[in-house]
């Protein structure tokens, strides 16, 4: 039986004002298990603190019930009242007889009967309340990054900033990621490379980071503060700590026709090649669905000229198994296939071409070498046709496109418009558009200038329609404002592709137990106001793996997510919510069902002997709960039919004994 | 279609025990009179071909008993399933309830089980004994003498109704494997419908009033394998033995069908052992309708590994409002 | 003068991050409700099983009212999603068992509803009330 102490708060006059406070302190003290009730104008204060302590050492109280404002002003001040007296924090409850009672009623008899009622109920859930120890779990002080972008270069200095390790894990060659690629930024025109590549080199020679290009994630195991982590280095046939990266096998190779995935295959590169000249880590990949060595052993000359002995044709995928406390997604984003866009013709004719190709045409390191010329006869363009929103905003053609705003590309089209002006002015440029979208800082101000000091042509309206006619391509779009139909002779046409998550991660979700919305970017723990962390403790959220960004917004956001990874990191142990769910290891029959509805990924099972009759054992599947994962929503204690699963701090007899005592 | 027949299973359980694919047999052998089985596991075929039988009496469903026999000793189990037997087969492989491996399956064709208690319906209580070898039924009664009685009359109700004459579980057929038909299950639960609350309440008042709190729905549901059941969990808060009252049946009986809605098959085996003929079954098909009104077409047990529509969301669900409002008469 | 006067009884359940901050909300706002309401507090509407509800109406109550967040808006992302599958079958099969369906409700309120709180719970107070005491679920053997 509980020794029970219950406190009721006048509040100054908020409580006492409609509630009889001393008939509810009267009227508790017959409950069943109350020892001592007491009442005082301000509970919360430390006379009222000091009070509370008193009765629990001079009644030897093993719960107590505070009647006073709600719970979520001031239960953690009582717990820690109760703790300082040496009672377990989890033995209070509150029964909230202000913002639920008197603050609504205004007749005295009712607020008192109420205030009588709801401290009944909060006596009755005491009497079955348990001490609870919240458990506590290690950190390990190192995080680690998936994907090199710029979104995980950011979080990753930043936390090695902080001094903590981090490593990065990068599925290509080089760090770099999307924004590598690109050619200017928006809205400041600074080159990307520039302001980019000193990130990189950064990272390359910060001493807490470790990059592991050519990797990927194959395996996570554990829990926040404690993931085990299996890395797979896929064989790039070169020593990476041995490869100068001084170029001349790349140059040597005598395969030259493989396609150029950083020039998104508008040039060609070696069988062994180096992505960039400034490429992080600076080594030579070989290609191995290219590579005659590889292939059939016949060839061998990036070996011959490599001087430092850095080619290893014998290479095998390498597997690296790593703990870490903390792991950033930062997978990033692509822009769609155009596949299924034919009527842009973009399968047809070689001059219609995508956003990010276009980056690569005007890029100084480019296919053309910074020239605007046409893909399909090098031939200096005189009209471009820029369509946005391709696969953007599509919500009638879900099949093919996306429901989203890709959200960049508005920004980015304006960028191209006004590059191709500046350098070109003999082009004519036009832009088609449902609606120019240019929320951020000096955003509006730089479509402006591409549209009025630019003479870019801005038609609001789709294109229905691009068919290429000899060297040309007809552009059939409408013209909304002037409501007519337009037929544009272009000599190139550029697509504002919608980007999509990168296809890496949606397994990567799996693994992690992460959630991820229908379009696979990774959901957030709070769309307000916990925007970088994933629902699963410990998995944090960098950049447009998370919904579609810019690279100012993924800056930001990837400093965001390291704050709150270091403020992980800085914790030596790791206090959990002691209300967790708990699984009745005798009772479960191991079916699942919580496991489905668990949205963290509390809940593994495990096969375990119990005693059967006539003494034999019987091995059964049994649902354990990983307190440091659970995070307390109670809803596996539902979907366990059998009530093996139940939540500790809202029990099921809990709950059951408040319901009684309100229908009392 | 093949008739299948005692002697069929007996054979093949001859072949599977002798070249060692199986060591035990799950069937059933007779009770107190013929219509009246007892489960019961063989070993040897000698015992099997005394005590095994098999006609239009064996209905039960096997699946459930293969959690504790699959967890005896070394070896597989040999169990015949009829078409609906193999959904809650899958149900309980989905819930890891037991090892696949450990099971040998044939399925076997059904043209319909009898309901023992249709007969005793028509003629009373005496019944010595039944011939269910052909289409009609020659029932031996201890006042009245032989009757006869067309089987299609006497069909249980999830008969009557069958959903699926296709095995979706088997290691090998005994027969051609049918084809998942459309039924009338649902008409019941629709003229309740149609009804007023108060006729409803009616309806289920006299019906639930008369359980007696046997738990043999609950022991022989497939889908009701927890180890200790919610009502005997003296942590759940709602533990009791047995009750005088209305309400403790209500809430036992709507609990229960709430914990295996989206996992019940619609096997029925819990009205075909209710001592008091309540028709459980129209509370099971209640949320079967409604699942598969709400949030689509789902047959529990259909493929293993499903994700029951409990344990699963969409975020266009509709609202608990409109789900009433839907039965709006 | 009130002896005669019939008060139903609810229960409220409302989970912690969302609904039981906007009944907070209506408190420090005065927004009166009726003091037949009494507030169970869970973390999570998806914590409420459905025998609570049942529980509820076995002791006498009139009516229960289910609060959680927003659908997309739950503090564990997915929990109010299972809530409102369970009720709305849960619900159906009360209806279906002849139980008056205005009895049971699901509301969702946000930390920020403090007004649709109070009106959520003067409505359904009213809506009880014209339906009168509940004799169809109430064990007869609770009644003291």
């Amino acid at each position: 039986m509980q020794r029970i102490g219950v406190f009721v708060c006048w509040c100054g006059s908020n409580i006492a004002g409609t509630v009889d406070v001393v008939k509810v302190a009267e009227a508790l003290k017959s409950e069943p298990g109350v020892v001592h009730s007491a009442n005082y104008q301000y509970m919360c204060s430390q006379a009222g603190q000091q009070l509370i302590k008193d009765a629990i050492k001079e009644h030897n109280l093993t719960g107590i019930v505070v009647c006073s404002c709600s719970p979520r002003m001031h239960e953690a001040t009582f717990r820690k009242t109760a703790a300082a007296a040496g009672l377990n924090p989890y033995m209070v409850e509150i029964a909230n007889i202000r913002e639920q009672c008197s603050w609504i009623h205004k007749d005295m008899q009712e607020g008192t009967e109420k205030a009588i009622v709801l401290g009944r109920t909060a006596i009755a859930k005491v009497n079955l309340n348990a001490p609870l120890k919240p458990g506590e779990s290690p950190v390990t002080k190192r995080a680690l990054v998936i994907g090199g972008g710029i979104a995980g270069i950011q979080t990753a200095l930043d936390i090695a900033d902080a001094g903590f390790e981090v490593d990065i894990v990068e599925k290509k060659p080089t760090i770099g990621g999307k924004m590598a690629q690109l050619d200017k930024t928006f809205p400041t025109l600074d080159c990307a490379a520039c302001i980019l590549t000193p990130k990189m080199v950064d990272v390359a020679q910060h001493e807490k980071i470790r990059i592991f290009s050519y990797s990927e994630v194959e395996e996570v195991k554990g829990f926040v503060g404690n993931f085990d982590v299996k890395i797979r280095k896929k064989a790039r046939y070169v020593k990476e700590d041995v490869c100068t990266g001084c170029g001349l096998c790349t140059e040597k190779c005598p395969m030259k026709k493989v396609p150029n995935d950083f020039n998104l295959g508008m040039d060609n590169k070696r069988a062994i090649y180096i992505p960039f000249a400034q490429a992080v880590p600076k080594i030579a990949t070989i290609d191995a669905d290219y590579c005659n060595m590889l292939k059939n052993g016949k060839c061998g000359v990036c070996a011959k000229v490599c001087t430092a002995k850095a080619i290893d044709y014998t290479q095998k995928d390498e597997f690296v198994e790593e703990k870490y406390g903390a792991i950033v997604a930062a997978t990033g984003f692509n822009p769609i296939s155009m596949d299924k866009f034919d009527e842009f013709a973009y399968s047809q004719s070689k001059d219609v071409i995508t956003s990010l190709e276009f980056e690569r045409l005007m890029n100084a390191a480019g296919p053309t070498a910074g020239k605007l010329l046409r893909p399909s006869d090098g031939v200096h363009p005189h009209k471009i046709v820029f369509v946005q929103c391709v696969g953007s905003r599509c919500a009638s053609c879900a099949e093919k496109g996306k429901e989203y705003c890709s959200k960049i590309c508005c920004m980015y089209t304006a960028k191209h418009a006004m590059l191709t002006r500046d350098k070109y002015p003999d082009t004519d440029v036009t832009v088609f558009y449902i609606d120019v979208r240019t929320p951020g800082k000096q955003f509006d101000e730089f479509y402006r200038r591409a549209a009025e000091e630019y003479g870019v042509h801005y038609i609001k309206g789709m294109v229905g329609k691009v068919s290429p006619e000899g060297n040309k391509l007809i552009v059939q779009g409408s013209d909304l404002i002037a409501n007519k139909q337009l037929k544009i002779e272009a000599d190139l046409v550029v697509l504002a592709a919608a980007i999509e998550p990168d296809k890496s991660a949606r397994p990567l979700a799996t693994m992690l137990t992460a959630s991820m919305d229908t379009n696979d970017f990774f959901t957030e723990a709070h769309p307000k106001l916990r925007p970088v962390e994933s629902p699963t403790a410990g998995i944090f959220l960098s950049g447009a793996c998370q919904g579609p960004k810019d690279i100012p917004e993924t800056v930001s956001q990837a400093g965001a997510a390291a704050a709150k990874v270091i403020g992980l990191l800085a914790k030596d142990k790791l206090t959990g919510n002691p209300c967790v769910a708990q699984s009745d290891e005798l009772m479960c029959n191991g079916c699942s069902s919580c496991e489905k509805v668990c949205p963290y990924g509390a809940i593994t099972y495990a096969d375990k002997e119990f005693r059967g009759p006539n003494r034999t054992t019987l091995i059964r599947r049994v649902a354990q709960v990983n307190e440091a994962i659970c995070q307390g929503c109670g809803c596996c204690t539902v979907a366990c039919p059998s009530g093996a699963m139940d939540l500790k701090g809202f029990a099921n007899k809990q709950i059951m004994a408040e319901v009684d005592a309100i229908c009392k | 279609m093949q008739k299948i027949t005692r002697e069929v299973l007996i054979a093949k359980a001859e072949e599977l025990l002798s070249n060692g694919t199986v060591s035990k047999v799950l069937g059933l052998k007779k009770g107190e009179f013929s219509y009246d089985q007892t489960p019961a596991v063989f070993t040897d075929i000698e015992s099997m071909k005394k005590d095994f039988v098999f006609d239009d009496f064996s209905g039960a469903n096997f699946s459930k008993y293969l959690i504790k026999e699959t967890k005896k000793g070394e070896g597989k189990t040999l169990v015949f399933l009829k078409p609906c037997d193999t959904y809650s087969f899958n149900q309980l492989l989905t819930e890891h309830r037991f090892d696949r491996e450990k099971v040998y399956v044939v399925g076997i064709a059904c043209d319909g089980m009898v309901d023992i208690k249709k007969i005793k319906n028509a003629f009373g209580d005496g019944i010595v004994s039944v011939d269910a070898t052909t289409d009609t039924l020659k029932v031996e009664t201890l006042y009245d003498g032989v009757k006869e009685i067309a089987k299609a009359e006497v069909l249980a109700e999830r008969c009557r109704n069958c959903k699926s004459k296709k095995h979706v579980a088997y290691d090998e057929l005994i027969g051609e494997d049918g084809e998942v038909i459309s039924s009338n299950r649902f008409d019941q639960v629709d003229e309740l419908e149609k009804m007023t609350a108060d006729e409803r309440f009616a309806f289920w008042q006299n019906e639930l009033s008369r359980c007696i709190r046997c738990n043999a729905c609950r022991d022989v549901c497939p889908a009701c394998t927890c180890e200790k059941c919610v009502f005997d969990n003296p942590n759940s808060g709602v533990q009791n033995k047995a009750a005088a009252n209305s309400f403790e049946e209500q809430m036992f009986h709507i609990i229960r069908a709430f914990h295996v809605a989206g996992r019940c098959t619609d096997c029925g085996e819990c009205s075909r052992v209710c001592p008091q003929q309540i028709p459980l079954h129209l509370l099971n098909r209640k949320f079967i309708k409604d699942i598969n009104g709400f949030y689509g077409d789902y047959q529990a047990g259909e493929e293993v590994g499903n994700r029951a529509p409990l344990v699963n969301y969409t975020k266009e669900d509709l609202e608990p409002s409109e789900a009433v409002n839907k039965g709006d008469k | 003068m009130q002896v005669n006067e019939y008060k139903p009884k609810i229960v409220a359940f409302c989970c912690n991050w969302c609904s039981y901050a906007g009944a907070d909300l209506a408190g420090s706002n005065r927004l009166a409700y009726p003091a037949e309401v009494k507030v169970i507090r869970v973390p999570c509407s998806c914590r409420v099983n459905p025998m609570f509800i049942l529980r509820a109406f076995q002791r006498g109550a009139d009516g229960v009212i289910l609060c959680g967040c927003h659908p997309g808006d739950c503090h564990y992302t997915s929990g109010n999603y299972y809530t409102r599958r369970r009720m709305a079958l849960l619900f159906s099969m009360l209806d279906y068992l002849g139980i008056e369906k205005e009895r049971t409700r699901v509301e969702w309120v946000s930390a920020a509803e403090g007004a649709k709180f109070a009106a959520t719970m003067n409505d359904f107070v009213k809506t009880v009330t014209a339906l009168g005491e509940n004799k169809r679920l109430e064990d007869l053997r609770c009644k003291k």
